[in-house]
């Protein structure tokens, strides 16, 4: 690469840098104060690009059309961040974090649909920023002017937001409430105007990140978690909290990127290496590094220890073989009275309930929250597929092998993650899974690529619906009792120990981390094995097996069903994949239907599906006793 | 000023207060004795919302105040000095007194920095020290200024002089007895009989979330039985 042109792409990866940071800044300003993980920021910031075409449209492409939209675009967002605060979260600042983070998935599926509603499902390109259209010459190269506007916004909106936390009561506020806000409320400070105000201020800056993009990207509706993953990895690299450090990490993220492209094609002495096809891949990989190195990210600071003791989860009760025997019976007599269709159905809860009891089985006893278990099941289908058609294994040798991919894929990720835990844990997790999704995506020769893989099916044998019906049911109905009955020895108990009380288990020679390594490895080729039963019952495996989307699908099924019982993510996969089903089959808009059930769940039942159910009619038995 | 009556409070099933009934009136200086884990802090905690009673009564001022949230308490004029200082510590002096600000208020001493800086001197010479950066007994003194800096007309001070150097805990006893003069009303926990001694009016003996004995100073002192019973170690 020449001089210019890399200097040139250093340019380009500021620019990217200063909306990145906007973002950033305000997750990381929401989480300080309210500590709640805003799944909904990146919608925010979608939100952004769609008002401010809007507005460009109304207003006039005049530089003061283009100016005035782009800054009521960001009030209006922040208003709606006001309307979220106001309307769902303040009612469960005090449910359990989970909850909270299933509240704003909620809203991440009710913004796309509103999204899609008001502005279709096609990209709108925006306009160019009227007066700063021009290039500006560069060493030779051509550089968008509006392009160095923007690099020069993210130091400036960092030296305000500098000003406006250091200098002004209410920033002292935000710095004391991020500290110890129950102290804040017991000195007479009204935590519920703070918070939507913290709101207000970051939903705003992530309106203007997104508004100031218009010139450059179109509106599309796959923004809102493709940005919340680069500004949750901008934020923990950066550390949790720390501006400054959001800038350094979007600039080096952003720089990172832009060189990747820059440089290319690269060809060494017996290989070639596309280093464009890092771009995916390249923050993911900072973040695991700078994780590994220093835990708490670039200039953060180890949280502080939570003040209000947080409430240990009552024991896990094991469930009933009675209801068990019921319930096995019933899944075995199915196909004696149901058409395909439904067997097709309950195949897919089957999957869903092994994926999601693996899940369940690192975030509640283990204590691991993760948002990237998507990578285990799709490494268990893409593992079966490949094992089937490149290696040419058998169906059947491929079908048990392939959990076994996916667990040491889990021994490999593990090892980093479990050196980590709360938020960074969860974030490493998300960063491996992404790595494991741009590989899938990318390697063309291995697994087709973005085009997925077609023609796996099961053998003779099995090929019959009924067939592959009970094994599908005995595959994962074994792994569920697995993983329930390993709770319930003394490993299960042991994990448990290190979640409520590390530092007891530790001095009493748990070897804290070695079990969790351990535990983590089980969930990853649990969630394998479902991934190589789903992929061979669909007979086709596409990339978004290992995505975000399919992660976060995990995590919903499992605080859907609620985290502290046992049948609680069985109850939510199948829920999930039923109400999908019905609901896409009825309107368009499923996922704002489903966004809003859940946000009715989450306001109504705080313990989650399984255990408000509980909490309801143990009430009954005692206004009958 | 401040009358609890028969209050109970739980910590998942724990049933840590199980009837405390005491009351503090206006600038009256009242100490609850009691060990360590005998339901002292509780006790003020429940008083200031940041524990939800389960059952009784707590009035201040005339007024119910056992639903309200803590932050409606606090602006009624209750000051609430937790036992383990609670000090932003990325804050400097002047900001964590400028969090616990709030509008001056009708029958209760008006605080400025100055007036504070006045009253604890230590404070007034680091004025822009981060909070993390003062010793133990100098985030005493903050933590009681910044609470005073709401003008409550009754504080409560959790152990005030626990962890303290002896000199700094005669400062303190001055420091309460020049609130007094104010006109403040002061309840303060405290395991230290002598110190009680020292600034207390009346006092309560807790034991096991429940209230033992009440009565003056005086009444205690007389009384070496009662001292053996609850207060000796």
């Amino acid at each position: 690469m020449t001089f210019p042109s890399f200097f040139i792409q250093l340019l380009n990866g500021l620019t990217d840098a200063s909306s990145l940071f906007l973002v950033s800044a305000g997750l990381s300003l929401i989480f300080g104060v309210t500590r709640i993980v805003n799944f909904a920021h990146g919608s925010l910031y979608m939100l952004g690009l769609y008002v401010a075409y809007s507005l460009i449209q109304a207003l006039g492409r005049s530089p003061f059309g283009f100016w005035t939209g782009v800054i009521l675009a960001a009030l209006v967002v922040g208003v709606v961040g006001v309307v979220i605060e106001v309307l769902v979260l303040r009612r469960i600042y005090r449910a359990p974090e989970l909850f909270q983070l299933l509240a704003t998935f909620a809203i991440v599926l009710v913004v796309k649909d509103a999204a899609l509603y008001l502005w279709g499902s096609e990209d709108l390109v925006g306009p160019r920023a009227p007066g700063l259209a021009m290039a500006v010459d560069i060493l030779g190269k051509r550089m968008p002017a509006y392009d160095l506007l923007l690099i020069a916004i993210g130091p400036v909106m960092l030296g305000l937001l500098w000003l406006l936390l250091q200098r002004t009561r209410w920033g002292a506020l935000v710095r004391a409430a991020t500290q110890d806000r129950e102290m804040v409320g017991a000195l007479g400070v009204d935590q519920a105007k703070l918070f939507t105000s913290v709101f207000f201020v970051g939903a705003m800056l992530a309106g203007l990140g997104g508004a100031l993009q218009i010139p450059r990207e179109p509106a599309n509706l796959d923004l809102d978690l493709s940005v919340i993953a680069d500004a949750f990895v901008v934020t923990v690299v950066g550390g949790l909290g720390s501006l400054p450090g959001a800038l350094l990490a979007a600039i080096l993220i952003g720089v990172a990127k832009a060189m990747c492209i820059g440089v290319g094609t690269v060809r060494l002495p017996g290989f070639e290496v596309d280093f464009s096809r890092l771009v995916l891949v390249v923050e993911f990989v900072i973040m695991g590094v700078v994780l590994v190195l220093r835990p708490y990210g670039l200039l953060g600071k180890p949280p502080a220890v939570a003040r209000a003791a947080a409430s240990v989860p009552p024991p896990l009760r094991s469930p009933r073989w009675q209801t068990a025997l019921v319930w096995i019976a019933l899944l075995l007599a199915a196909p004696l009275v149901s058409d395909d269709y439904f067997a097709a159905l309950l195949i897919d809860i089957a999957c869903f309930a092994l994926f999601a009891v693996s899940l369940h089985f690192i975030m509640g006893p283990a204590g691991m929250i993760s948002f990237g278990h998507a990578a285990y099941f799709g490494l268990g289908a893409y593992a079966g597929a490949v094992l089937l058609k490149r290696a040419g294994l058998p169906m059947e040798a491929a079908f048990l092998l392939a959990p076994f991919v996916a667990a040491a894929f889990a021994l490999l990720y593990g090892w980093f993650c479990v050196r980590l835990s709360g938020v960074y844990l969860a974030m490493l997790t998300l960063a491996f899974a992404q790595i494991t999704w741009s590989i899938v995506f990318q390697w063309d020769s291995l697994t087709s690529g973005s085009n997925g893989m077609i023609g796996i099916w099961p053998a003779a044998w099995l090929s019959g619906k009924t067939a592959y019906y009970y094994l599908a049911i005995v595959c994962c109905g074994l792994g569920i009792a697995f993983l329930w009955r390993v709770l319930f020895s003394p490993f299960g108990y042991t994990l448990r120990a290190g979640r409520d009380s590390p530092l007891r288990a530790e001095v009493i020679g748990i070897n804290v981390r070695g079990f969790q390594w351990m535990a983590f490895v089980l969930a990853g080729a649990m969630a394998g094995v479902a991934g190589t039963v789903f992929a061979f019952s669909k007979g086709s495996i596409s990339p978004s097996a290992t995505s975000i989307s399919q992660s976060t699908d995990g995590l919903v099924m499992v605080l859907l069903g609620g985290v502290e019982t046992l049948t609680g993510p069985v109850v939510g996969a199948g829920l999930f994949t039923w109400l999908r089903d019905v609901l896409a089959r009825e309107t368009d808009y499923w996922r704002a239907v489903f966004g809003l059930i859940i946000l009715a769940i989450v306001v109504l039942f705080p313990q989650g599906l399984v255990g408000g159910l509980k909490a309801l009619f143990g009430r009954w038995q005692e206004r009958n006793a | 000023m401040l009358a609890v009556k028969d209050i109970h409070a739980y910590y998942g099933r724990a049933h840590i207060l199980q009837g405390v009934s005491l009351e503090a009136k206006g600038g009256e200086v009242v100490a609850l004795l009691g060990r360590n884990g005998a339901g002292k802090s509780t006790a003020m905690k429940t008083i200031m919302g940041l524990v939800p009673p389960a059952r009784g009564e707590v009035s201040f001022g005339g007024r119910r105040i056992d639903r309200l949230p803590p932050y409606r308490i606090a602006r009624l004029g209750l000051g609430y000095v937790p036992e383990e200082r609670r000090i932003f510590t990325d804050l400097t002096v002047l900001e964590n007194l400028s969090v616990g600000r709030q509008p001056a208020r009708a029958g209760a001493p008006t605080w400025t920095e100055d007036r504070l800086f006045a009253l604890f001197p230590n404070l007034g010479r680091m004025r822009d020290r981060l909070g993390g950066r003062m010793s133990g007994g100098e985030q005493q003194m903050l933590t009681i200024a910044r609470t005073l800096m709401g003008n409550p007309r009754c504080v409560m001070l959790d152990e005030p002089s626990e962890g303290l150097a002896p000199i700094i805990v005669e400062q303190m006893a001055r420091s309460i007895h020049a609130l007094k003069g104010e006109g403040l009303s002061v309840l303060l926990s405290e395991q230290n009989l002598h110190f009680c001694q020292v600034v207390a009016d009346r006092v309560y003996i807790i034991e096991k979330g429940q209230i033992r004995f009440g009565g003056t100073m005086a009444e205690l002192a007389a009384d070496a039985a009662l001292r053996e019973q609850y207060l000796s170690v």
